[in-house]
């Protein structure tokens, strides 16, 4: 091929100036590239120095091969940088230094100290809220169920009305008693009902008469979901009670309907009366009535009655920041609860009454009757 | 890619001593070194791994250039050097596209680098003129151009691949390349 195409190319160029210029640009090359001889070299040399227009072209020449050989260089360079970076891992690379993708996670990363304390103040100021209110204290038993649940938010939201008696300025014998409340005789044998919060980490219970005698007691069954406990009195001293003038409404009461509680809010019986205000308890508790009836802290666990003197519920709250509104369970579940007991680990038969003599009395005589079987509970 | 080498940071001084020997080993762990810093901050900067790469490769080469002129003085660590020409070229070209970023994310400090970036530009012109200049050429000048000027091929070597007769006519024809080459490189 070199021959046609060589003589198309160059046959429009003088051929004689174009000898010499080949002459010297192979000389050129070959001064650039280190190959001339000794003599050779000199005489290179001297030309440049005498003749400037020499020197230019050999300027310009090389001016022209340094740019080629930049462009070469560079070249290289990026190849052999290229096979480089084909030997990198650039995935694994690129998960170490990657922002995250997302525009959350990339805030989560600047805020996420901010958010670290602002968590850790809420956190603070919740559980040190609950710690001081006593919400820790209130043990939750593993088996929750949702209905243990809502007596309990009534329980927090409520005042137990548990007497604290070392507040109290003690008349008569002193007290040791840390926390009170009320209880009332399921049988005459010596079974005593009252709720479970009076009794809740007792180390002993006694029982007090409205005589003032006082009965060691032990609890032989407690039912958290409706805030009950039954006591047996143990005390070699208790004599078997007459017949209890009360019976247990199997039925749920009226709205409505006049009811009285006797209770121990000091060391004296305290008479309460009032009336039945809702079916349901605190929030639709269904285990309650609300009532509305004055009743203070140690009136726990004390019976309410109706006028023919049944036992329809047992106190056991009331309403913080409300006025009028107390809490009973329903005799229908302090029923259960009896029934729930097992009658074998009894000592004694734990027998309800069916008979009610209350029916027709005057208040008066409907207390008269009743206060022997009303016991002050009192919790070591 | 060797956990040594990566974990291993070679001396300023070696690298400077690399480049000026064409070293491909030097090239290699100032690549693995400085790299993944480059890519953090691209991706961290709205980019992805191949303008990482470019914007990288670019640093190299202001490096090598800068270097290999004799001019360079280590008046900043390497890494410094690096990272700033990436971050300008990176910025630059963030710029061209009205791609602006409002919080730059850094991840080194950094130094002034616009009177290296005006030679890289110039050069970067230059580069590219030659490239058109030689594309333009045709064959087999370009070839001999590359054969004798860049990869420094005697003209023996040439000969016998184009099968000329005679060395003379090689010479010619290389003479003759040669002014084209000129002709279309100083035109542009």
């Amino acid at each position: 091929m070199p021959a046609a195409t060589e003589k198309t190319f160059f046959s429009v160029l003088n051929k004689k100036m174009m000898k010499s210029d080949i002459e010297l640009t192979n000389q050129i090359d070959a001064y650039l590239r280190g190959e001339l001889t000794e003599s050779e070299l000199i005489d290179f040399e001297n030309q440049r120095i005498k003749d400037p227009a020499f020197d230019i072209k050999i300027v310009e020449h090389q001016n022209l091969v340094n740019h080629l050989s930049d462009y070469a260089n560079r070249l290289k360079l990026t190849s052999e940088m290229n096979v480089i970076h084909e030997s990198l891992d650039i995935f694994a690379l690129k998960n170490e230094v990657a922002p995250d993708a997302h525009i959350v996670k990339r805030l989560w990363k600047k805020y996420r100290i901010n958010t670290a304390i602002a968590a850790s103040v809420a956190l603070i100021a919740v559980s040190g809220t609950l710690l001081s209110t006593g919400f820790f204290s209130k043990s939750i038993s593993t088996n929750v169920s949702l209905l243990r649940r809502e007596i309990n938010s009534i329980k927090k939201s409520q005042n137990a009305l548990i007497k604290n008696i070392n507040d109290k300025p003690s008349k008569g014998p002193v007290n040791p008693g840390q926390f009170g409340g009320t209880g009332f005789a399921l049988s005459s044998n010596g079974y005593v009902v009252t709720n479970y919060h009076v009794v809740q980490g007792a180390d002993s219970v006694y029982v007090q008469n409205s005589n003032g005698e006082a009965f060691k007691a032990k609890m032989i069954y407690i039912d958290p979901a409706y805030d009950l406990a039954v006591l047996q009195i143990t005390d070699p001293a208790f004599k078997d009670l007459d017949l209890l003038p009360y019976s247990f409404k199997k039925s749920a009461s009226d709205v409505g309907e006049d009811v009285f509680t006797i209770g121990f809010p000091r060391d004296d019986q305290v008479y309460g009366k009032g009336y039945v205000s809702s079916k349901n308890g605190y929030a639709g508790d269904t285990v309650a009535y609300q009532v509305s009836i004055p009743v203070n802290p140690g009136n726990s666990g004390g019976p309410l009655l109706d006028n023919r003197g049944n036992v329809i519920g047992i106190i056991n709250g009331k309403q913080t920041m409300v006025d009028g509104a107390a809490f009973a369970i329903k005799s229908t579940y302090i029923l259960k609860s009896i029934e729930a007991i097992p009658q074998d680990s009894l000592d004694e038969k734990l027998i309800l009454t069916k008979r009610n003599t209350l029916s027709g009395l005057s208040r008066k005589d409907q207390f008269k009757k009743l206060e022997p079987f009303i016991y002050m509970v009192k919790v070591y | 890619m060797k956990k040594e080498v990566k974990s291993s940071v070679p001396a300023d001084s070696e690298i400077i001593l690399g480049i000026l020997n064409d070293s491909k080993e030097i090239l290699n762990r100032l690549y693995v070194t400085y790299f993944p810093v480059i890519l953090q901050f691209v991706l961290n900067n709205n980019g992805n791994e191949d303008d990482a790469k470019d914007v990288f490769q670019e640093s190299v080469i202001v490096l090598y250039n800068k270097v290999k002129s004799g001019n360079f003085e280590l008046n900043s660590k390497l890494k410094t050097f690096i990272y700033s020409v990436c971050r300008r070229l990176w910025l630059k070209r963030l710029n061209a596209q009205s791609r602006t970023i409002r919080n730059i994310e850094d991840y080194s400090e950094f130094i002034p680098v616009e009177d290296d970036l005006e030679r890289h530009e110039e050069k970067d012109r230059q580069f590219e003129v030659m490239e058109l200049a030689l594309s333009q050429l045709g064959e087999p000048c370009k070839t001999i151009i590359e054969d004798y000027y860049m990869q420094n091929k005697s003209m023996q070597e040439i000969c016998e691949k184009f099968g000329y007769t005679n060395s003379d006519n090689a010479k010619t024809q290389k003479y003759k390349c040669l002014q084209r080459l000129k002709k279309l490189f100083f035109q542009s």
